[in-house]
């Protein structure tokens, strides 16, 4: 008795398969899409090789000084003599360690964060919250322990940006939570409270927050008494985002079933530990792209500051290009400025997927 | 120049509510002391004027006042602390106390010195509204410029001015508004427009910006005056006088020839009798002033006069390459003229 055996598979023709059969089907499938296709090439065509040619090709890396480059490229020797300046601002170059130490602590510092198996890891992050910042400030500062005083007004660049954003999340999240719950309470009076901060902040655009706090303010104040104008702009922005925080918190809040509501009071559970322990973590988790959306956004908002003075990134761009001697540089100031804000725009819209990934308990499927 | 509406109208509200507190005389010289230095407003940016210099020091014309200021008052040019002011944000920093001195090249107008609370204390500037145009185009005066497209810088009373001057020529233009500088620069190099204005002292800025400098050229006509010039808080006349006869010593320094380089030389054998009054040789001026007797060697040491200072920061021996012109002493062309110290 013979066995039949089967001859082997054949591969799939070559028109289904491969990088042939994969442009068939995605670009050119009907007339439409290879017009569409075609269009697509030529404008990349167009646009492409001038840009490679004018940022490496023709461009200039070496150098110190403006006839050091060559018309027609672009001139990162610009980038290159004044990068301190968009990394610090004004902060004196012999303390500029300081606030070098000061980003390390806050990687190190938060390392512990993303170990799985850490112990008490709650405890540690409330600390880490509450220690970092005095350190922080004690170090960019000064003025104790021996460290000559930087005042705010010399703060710059990148590290005026990163100050910003990071103590704008750090305070519109518990504010915009807590806005949430008060907009949510039964208590009337918190209930308005709550909907009325809100629905202003909301209502008013930032720009108008930070420029009344720094043209309407003063005049209020009695002579001679100024509020440090970096710390109005942190307030503005502080309170401005949290009114966002806390809509996005909301939408969160709502989605959670009654049930767990219930579930939570059968516990024996008060109002605190039932947000706390049951609704939150399961709200937030939920709202984490809305959340990361709103500080992309606060972000790219401290820009604003330009309005009121301060001297972010961008502003320490736009500094740099009024210098008589690199006059007419400002292309290449602005191409690296969106580098910068998109490396970070990007690395926070990464780690919010990462964190969805890891939170996720599969409710949806 | 850079007259902003809002800015009256907030003003107006803050006079209303009476919270624009004027200082007591004398109260800005012993604050100043106390706290060792002198805050002096600038602007957010401007070449030649005010702008960071790579090791992130202040430099520019509108600097180096301050400087002067602070080199009369503490024999330290270097004691200044600057606050980067936004054209909006100026008239109130001045007036709430946050800045001891204004100079941000502000064009002294009459609204602005009575209506403000705030008092000029002279001119570092004569500027005016002027154009830039290419050398295709063959033009040598602004009065060929008819029918001509022309980039304006927004937000600016450049708008008006240029608006004033074609309709009082009886010539027709096409404006083209930008709002930013850089903008405006590029747009004339790409030939969007034929004629680019603004004041005159930016457009030497703005030519450095095009590819080639060298096909542009600026015409020589100003058809707008702008006299721009520092600014102290109304009501304290002692701060005042230090202020104005700070921006007087350095006009005057160049007058008699009394340079960064020789001053102490004659600081020390002064013959000619100004020159000894100027520099504390003969009599105590500074007395009435509440200044050190040698209160203007050590602004011509550490700051230079007019000259020197002009010529440093927007003249020849900068990127800019301004011409003196109006800017020049009154015996060489110009205007400047500083009164006698005795």
């Amino acid at each position: 008795m013979s066995t039949h055996t089967f001859k082997p598979d054949l591969p799939p023709p070559n028109r289904s398969i491969g990088a042939w059969a994969w442009m068939r089907a995605n670009l050119f499938s009907s007339v439409f899409n290879t017009l569409l296709t075609l269009l697509a090439l030529y404008l990349v065509w167009l646009l492409v090789p001038p840009m490679i040619k004018w940022a490496f090709l023709d461009a200039t890396f070496r150098g110190t000084e403006r006839s050091d480059c060559t018309p027609g490229g672009a001139c990162w020797v610009f980038i290159k003599m004044r990068f301190g300046q968009f990394m610090y601002g004004f902060y004196p170059p012999e303390l500029r360690w300081r606030v070098d130490l000061t980003l390390l602590l806050a990687i190190v510092g938060t390392v512990p964060l993303f170990i799985k198996a850490m112990p008490r890891k709650a405890i540690y992050g409330i600390a880490f919250l509450i220690i970092y910042p005095v350190v922080a400030w004690v170090l960019l500062h000064g003025g104790v322990l021996g460290l000559d005083a930087v005042p705010t007004s010399r703060w710059g660049g990148l590290t005026l940006t990163l100050v910003i954003a990071s103590v704008g999340i750090a305070g519109a999240l518990p504010l915009g939570i807590f806005l949430a719950l008060g907009r949510r309470s039964e208590m009337p009076a918190v209930r308005v409270l709550c909907v009325t901060f809100i629905e202003f902040w909301r209502g008013i655009p930032l720009i108008t927050v930070l420029f009344m706090s720094s043209v309407m303010l003063p005049l209020f104040l009695p002579e001679g008494m100024s509020f440090d104008k970096l710390l109005r702009a942190l307030i503005g922005v502080i309170l401005f985002q949290s009114a966002y925080i806390a809509e996005v918190v909301r939408g969160g809040l709502q989605a959670i079933p009654k049930g767990q509501y219930e579930a939570a009071s059968a516990m024996g559970l008060g109002y605190w530990r039932a947000m706390g322990l049951v609704i939150l973590p399961q709200a937030l988790k939920l709202v984490i792209p809305g959340i990361v959306n709103t500080f992309i956004a606060l972000f790219k908002d401290t820009s604003l500051v330009i309005i009121i003075g301060l001297f972010d990134l961008l502003n320490s761009l736009h500094q740099a290009t009024v210098d008589p001697v690199w006059l007419g540089m400002s292309t290449e100031g602005y191409v690296f400025g969106a580098l910068i804000y998109w490396a970070f725009c990007f690395g926070m819209s990464q780690y919010s997927q990462r964190l969805e990934r890891r939170l996720d308990t599969s409710h949806r499927s | 120049m850079k007259m902003v509406k809002s800015t009256l109208a907030i003003l107006t509200t803050a006079a209303v509510l009476g919270v624009s507190g004027f200082a007591h005389a004398g109260a800005t010289l012993d604050a100043v002391k106390k706290k060792g230095f002198v805050q002096c407003g600038i602007s957010d940016g401007l070449p030649g004027f005010s702008y960071a210099e790579a090791g992130g020091k202040y430099a520019g014309l509108d600097v180096d006042v301050c400087r002067a200021v602070a080199a009369a008052v503490f024999g330290d040019a270097e004691k200044v602390r600057y606050s980067p002011l936004t054209a909006k944000e100026r008239f109130t920093a001045l007036q709430s106390g946050e800045i001891d001195i204004l100079s941000r090249n502000t064009t002294w107008t009459s609204s602005r010195d009575a209506g403000m609370g705030m008092n000029f204390i002279g001119v570092t500037y004569y500027d005016g509204v002027g154009f830039l145009v290419n050398k295709k185009l063959g033009v040598s005066s602004a009065k060929e410029l008819d029918g001509a497209t022309i980039c304006i810088q927004a937000g600016t009373t450049t708008e008006l001015n240029v608006s004033d001057y074609f309709r009082s020529n009886g010539m027709k233009y096409t404006p083209i508004t930008y709002d930013r500088s850089d903008e405006s620069a590029k747009s004339l190099e790409a030939g969007r427009c034929d004629v680019l204005t603004s004041d005159q002292s930016q457009l030497y800025a703005q030519r450095i910006k095009l590819a080639n400098p060298d096909d542009y050229v600026v015409l020589p006509e100003v058809i707008s005056k702008e006299p721009l010039g520092p600014a102290v808080r109304r009501g304290d006349d002692e701060w005042f006088a230090i202020a104005k006869w700070s921006l007087f010593a350095m006009i005057g320094a160049e007058e008699l020839g009394v340079t960064s380089a020789n001053v102490e030389e004659m600081a020390k054998n002064a013959k000619n009798p100004d020159v000894a009054r100027l520099l504390g040789a003969e009599g105590n001026f500074g007395n009435d002033l509440k200044l050190p007797k040698d209160w203007a060697v050590k602004i011509v040491k550490q700051v230079g006069n007019y000259g020197e200072v002009f010529e440093r920061n927007v003249g020849m021996g900068s990127a800019l390459k301004i011409k003196r012109g109006l800017n020049a002493q009154w015996n060489n062309g110009g205007i400047l003229y500083a009164p006698p110290v005795r």
